[in-house]
């Protein structure tokens, strides 16, 4: 809401500065957006009156006025306009003027004749982006005033952004009984006596809407002045509400509507086909509108005003093409309809309009007005285009407007509830001076009845929030609020896990990316092409438009991000939600925690080989981080089927995935060459809820024997510690792989597997035979399961 | 035969002469070994009285003693020399730099949550959280933001269909704790939140810190001292502005907007509070008597304060950060600065 500060102190003036006054607004909850001059400045622009005009004798489109500037002797003034005319007042700018930018009017001759100022238009003076022709003044302007002060320009044009609560501040009216209230001082509103009927024509009006439209005034004028316009104070003030002077007549219903707040249509009676009616428009039918589009209607719950024949106006939206007030408009019919906000909120989004009429009609507009609205348009039309009106017609629905409630207040209740001290007196005079009426219904408690222009004001929180919203929230003490606390639980382990493993996951140098959650849908069907992926009806984008199944597709495109700007490495992990949906149409939600690596494993550095991180040395960051887990050869599309493993926990649930990035999918996704490891665990099944218990060691010595085995190439590391394990049992306490070999002295189809196994017992020294034995069997076992055998040294 | 005044005068000479540990080893042989030429030298003489017999074998055990003195002192002397050269030859240029894996970073919105969830759990906050993905009863209903609610058009809604959505703040999880659990509460809930808006000072996707206390006596005044402390403590100025001015959120009344004086100019004015010395950092208020209703708790006995913090904006005063988009790009070059 943009409004100008002279208009506002018309109504109410406290003697505060402009900026004190717009600190007061912002601090009562209508933030000040902006504050701004209403014009450039400038100096020395008087109102001239041009007594003559005659042709330049050596420039087609210049002409040389005389003007009267107020002086004893009119001024020559060279100009350039079309519209100048004779006896036209304009401002002048006279020797010695500065303009805004910086101009300084000289003396000056313009190709040869001598000019003594400059005519200027509503750009040159900074009104108006731009401008054709002169600006031109009132009739009555007297030559030589100030133009500042004869267009009142010392104004400063204020800005709120108003919550969508407060629609009864989209005026002036509204705003202005704020600042009385804040500064205790009374508001002086504009004369709205109704302006006796100078004909008998009005137009029958009929509600079809039911509570949609429980009021509707209107009034015919006729016999309007066709060519008058609208005064220049006028035109200002709406150029300083940020509304376009559109003639007489709508700038008319303009500055009603932002004075009192009552949105306004105006007719061109000769073509209504009466009676005016208030409907819901048939699905089907349309709504040609005033700015050209033509609305179709599909629902059954949209509101228009119709003539006889057809649709007028989307009603509280927009006006139509057809019926809205022309140039030659003689008669006209004026309309100040109360709407419920129900029937206009959502209307206009849904047909991409937003007006400054749906806007007050969605937030609330007071049903009390149209009547009062009617009557100050015909006294200011009829000021400006003359005419004779009619009665006016105040049409109510049976039942009326819904009662405004009342509210039970009490003032312990506030004070309770604010933690401040507020005394009995102060609660009454601000709500009174809102214009809510206080019953006292016994010491510190009130029936109020609220206003009917507050939609906003509906329960006791409501109007303790106007108490310490009038009072000041500046004047709320610093309370620390009183806590009934034992010991808190620790965080879960859930909280406490995640944030261990962020830490060690930078520990181990992989940076923390956060990628959208939402990705496209071919990145989301390059990783899981069988995941049928949660859809956005409403993306922003098309590589936005699907919920991540995984959280590969977002490092991917981080990863590549980087590459492309010139990063030799990348090593990056997030944790956050997959969004998956469920066979049941249930939607899971689950976080991961997934990482992606390219490139040398360690960075460039002066003493050590670089060399590409492969898949087992990010392998052995999970290990490190999360023991005891499985790693199962597993395909997966997008990951090399050779290096790509399911993770899988103690219990044989899924936990996740490692592998090397298909070089496909990696050359599809332009990522450049070299390995890709990816990774993905789900969180809540490597986060446990346990501590370790302590075990006995042993006193006694232990016997460490090495193996060195030849089996098949596909027997797996883990087929043979398994193998191991089972058949070494309880006297094994380690296990180690220390040696893979293939190649030369390998028979092709073999390879060379280097075991360790340490064996002790807790009560004693294991005897020879013990561990020959165990040997044996582990050999046996070996063989048997995997035809391994004994290499010869 | 030699004169024992001659081997020990050649002794010297050689022991002086040594350059290494092993030369002094077969010195020490050579001279002092069971067979060496001292110990040796009074079982070679063989004309020698009985008498004479004590006196030379004092002058061969002074002579041995000597000569350990010697090689010890010898031996000392050549081990600190050499001590001496090996540390000359160890010696490595320390300002090369180290060896190993570098260490990752934080992202600045994880380390900002991180300070904000120490700061309330401190004061006996606990953490809970909820899904993105939300339906319109809790994302709306339930905080009294009925359909068709001017304040809808405010929240450019992801949705899915009619009902689901992605979550346009965290305040849902107010809902969800509340329904489950009675008062008294005090919660925060933090996490990614989802608006269908995208330009130089919004991205799609941010994040959220919710906060709520609920308990018998907790009022508007409380709200403002819990919040001034934990503004100055996350900014760790003392002397911090905070600003509470009227606002609108239809589940909180009386509802407020914090300032703060400006973290960048300290209130003189500059483009990020353009101009006016304040910074818009979070909303609050009192849970909103329905909303508290909507959950089953009984709003005569019970009240509560709520408020949600943006994480971004938080991120970005705190470390300075001038582009919001930034912050989900992810280029190793930000992220490692944090
Ligand atoms: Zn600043």
């Amino acid at each position: 809401m943009k409004f100008s500060e002279l208009w506002l102190r018309e109504w109410v003036s406290p003697k505060v500065s402009s900026h004190a006054l717009g600190d007061q607004l912002t601090m009562a909850g209508l933030e000040i957006d902006a504050i701004a001059p209403v014009a450039g400045t400038f100096s020395g622009v008087v109102v001239g009156r041009v007594l003559a005009i005659e042709p330049h004798p050596e420039a087609d489109r210049l002409q040389v006025c005389t003007v009267d500037v107020g002086g004893a002797e009119p001024l020559q003034i060279v100009c350039g306009a079309k519209n100048v005319a004779v006896d036209m007042r304009v401002p002048a700018a006279l020797v010695g003027a500065s303009l805004p930018g910086g101009l300084k009017i000289k003396e000056a001759k313009l190709r040869g004749v001598p000019s003594f100022g400059m005519l200027c238009s509503a750009q040159e003076l900074g009104l108006a982006e731009q401008a054709s022709g002169l600006l031109p003044l009132d009739g009555d302007a007297i030559p030589g005033t100030d133009v500042r002060d004869c267009l009142q320009l010392d104004d400063l044009m204020f800005e709120i952004g108003l919550t969508p609560n407060r629609g009864d501040c989209l005026s002036i009216s509204g705003i202005a009984r704020e600042v009385g209230t804040i500064n205790r001082l009374a508001v002086s509103a504009p004369d709205c006596a109704p302006v006796e009927p100078e004909c008998d024509d009005r137009m029958e009006v009929r509600l079809e809407a039911g509570q949609d439209c429980p009021r509707y005034a209107g009034r015919v004028i006729k016999g309007i002045k066709k060519g008058a316009a609208t005064p220049l104070w006028m035109q200002e003030r709406l150029r300083r509400s940020g509304v376009r002077s559109l003639g007489p007549v709508v700038d008319v219903t303009n500055y009603v509507m932002l004075e009192l707040g009552q949105p306004m249509h105006a007719f061109d009676l000769a073509c209504l086909n009466g009676p005016i009616r208030v409907c819901h428009a048939q699905p089907g039918s349309e709504v040609a509108l005033l700015d050209g589009r033509t609305v179709q209607i599909e629902d059954n719950d949209t509101l228009v005003i119709a003539d006889r024949d057809r649709n007028l106006a989307l009603a509280g939206i927009m006006g139509g093409q057809g019926s809205a007030v022309q140039d030659d408009t003689a008669d006209l019919f004026l309309e100040a309809a109360h709407f419920i906000p129900a029937a206009i909120s959502g209307k206009a989004r849904q047909h991409g309009l937003h007006t400054d009429s749906s806007h007050r009609f969605e937030r609330g507009v007071d049903p009390e007005l149209p009547v009062r609205a009617v009557e100050r348009a015909t006294a200011l039309l009829i000021s400006i285009v003359g005419g004779a009106p009619g009665p006016v017609t105040d049409v109510r629905l049976e039942g009326g407007v819904a009662p405004v409630p009342s509210i039970y207040l009490r003032s312990a209740r506030a004070r309770k509830l604010l933690g401040i001290q507020v005394s009995d007196e102060e609660i009454e005079e601000i709500l009174s001076r809102l214009g809510l009426s206080l019953e006292v219904i016994r010491t510190g408690e009130w029936r109020v009845t609220v206003p009917s222009y507050r939609f906003d004001l509906r329960c006791e929180a409501d109007l303790i929030e106007e108490i310490v919203r009038i009072k000041g929230y500046d004047q709320l003490p610093d309370c620390r609020p009183l806590i009934h606390s034992g010991v808190p639980p620790l965080p879960s382990h859930v909280e406490r896990g995640t944030s261990r493993i962020r830490y060690a996951m930078i520990e181990r140098g992989y940076h923390e990316a956060i990628c959208y959650s939402f990705v496209g849908e071919d990145q989301q069907r390059r990783f899981d092409p069988d995941l049928v992926p949660l859809t956005l009806a409403n993306p922003l984008a098309a590589d936005l438009a699907v919920m991540r199944t995984s959280l590969w597709p977002g490092l991917v495109t981080a990863a590549l991000y980087n590459q492309r700007r010139q990063q030799p490495r990348v090593r990056l992990f997030e944790i956050g939600h997959r969004f998956l949906k469920l066979d049941n149409q249930e939607i899971s939600e689950e976080d991961m925690l997934a990482g992606i690596v390219w490139g040398p494993l360690l960075p460039s550095q002066w003493s050590s080989e670089v060399r590409a991180a492969d898949f087992y040395d990010i392998k052995g960051d999970l290990e490190a981080l999360f023991p005891g887990l499985e790693y199962v050869p597993a395909e997966r599309p997008a990951l090399h089927p050779g290096r790509s493993a399911r993770i899988v926990g103690p219990d044989g649930t899924e936990i996740g995935w490692i592998g090397t990035m298909h070089p496909e999918t990696q050359r599809a996704a332009d990522m450049a060459s070299g390995e890709v490891v990816l990774f993905e665990l789900r969180l809540s099944a490597v986060l446990r809820d346990t501590h370790a218990m302590f075990r006995e060691l042993s006193r006694y010595p232990s016997v460490r024997r090495d193996l060195a085995l030849l089996v098949p190439e596909t027997v797996l590391a883990e087929q043979i510690r398994k193998t191991v394990y089972a058949a070494a049992g309880s006297l094994l306490t380690e296990f180690e792989i220390f040696d893979v070999y293939q190649g030369e002295r390998i028979d092709s189809g073999l390879k060379s597997v280097a075991i360790g196994l340490t064996m002790q017992e807790i009560s004693r020294t294991l005897t020879d035979d013990e561990v020959e034995g165990c040997m044996r069997e582990v050999v046996d076992r070996l063989q048997a399961e995997h035809q391994a055998r004994l290499r010869d040294r | 035969m030699q004169g024992l005044e001659s081997i020990i005068d050649q002794a010297v000479r050689e022991i002086g002469a040594a350059r290494d540990p092993a030369s002094l080893d077969d010195l020490r042989v050579k001279y002092l070994g069971k067979k060496g030429l001292v110990t040796g030298y009074l079982k070679g003489l063989k004309d020698i009285g009985h008498e004479e017999r004590p006196k030379i074998g004092q002058a061969v055990n002074q002579a041995k003693e000597r000569l350990q003195i010697l090689i010890r002192d010898r031996q000392h002397t050549i081990e600190t020399a050499e001590l001496a050269a090996r540390i000359r030859r160890e010696r490595i240029d320390v300002s090369l730099p180290g060896r190993g894996q570098e260490r990752g970073h934080l992202h600045p919105v994880t380390q900002t949550l991180e300070r904000i969830e120490s700061l309330f759990r401190q004061a006996g906050y606990e953490i809970v959280r909820g899904p993105e993905v939300e339906d319109d009863f809790h994302n709306f209903e339930a905080l009294n933001i009925p359909e068709d609610h001017p304040a809808r058009a405010m929240h450019d809604t992801f949705y899915f269909d009619a009902h689901t959505l992605l979550r346009t703040h965290t305040s849902p999880v107010q809902i969800r704790t509340m329904k489950e659990r009675k008062p008294p509460l005090r919660i925060i809930a933090p996490g990614r939140v989802y608006r269908c808006d995208s330009d130089v000072t919004h991205t799609p996707m941010f994040h959220q810190v919710e906060g709520f206390m609920v308990d018998e006596d907790v009022s508007f005044a409380d709200l403002k001292g819990v919040l001034s402390d934990f503004l100055r403590h996350f900014f760790g100025r003392d002397e911090l502005a905070v600003r509470f001015r009227p606002s609108y959120f239809p589940f909180t009344e009386p509802s407020a907007e914090v300032d703060i004086g400006c973290v960048i100019c300290s209130g003189r004015g500059c483009r990020v509070c353009k101009d006016t010395g304040w910074i818009e950092i979070m909303g609050c208020g009192m849970i909103h008597p329905r909303v508290l209703a909507n959950v089953g708790i009984d709003d005569e006995a019970y009240s509560g304060f709520a408020f949600g913090i943006g994480i971004e904006r938080m991120a970005m005063l705190r470390h300075g950060i001038n582009d919001l988009r930034m912050l989900f790009e992810n280029d190793l070059r930000f992220l490692r600065q944090f």
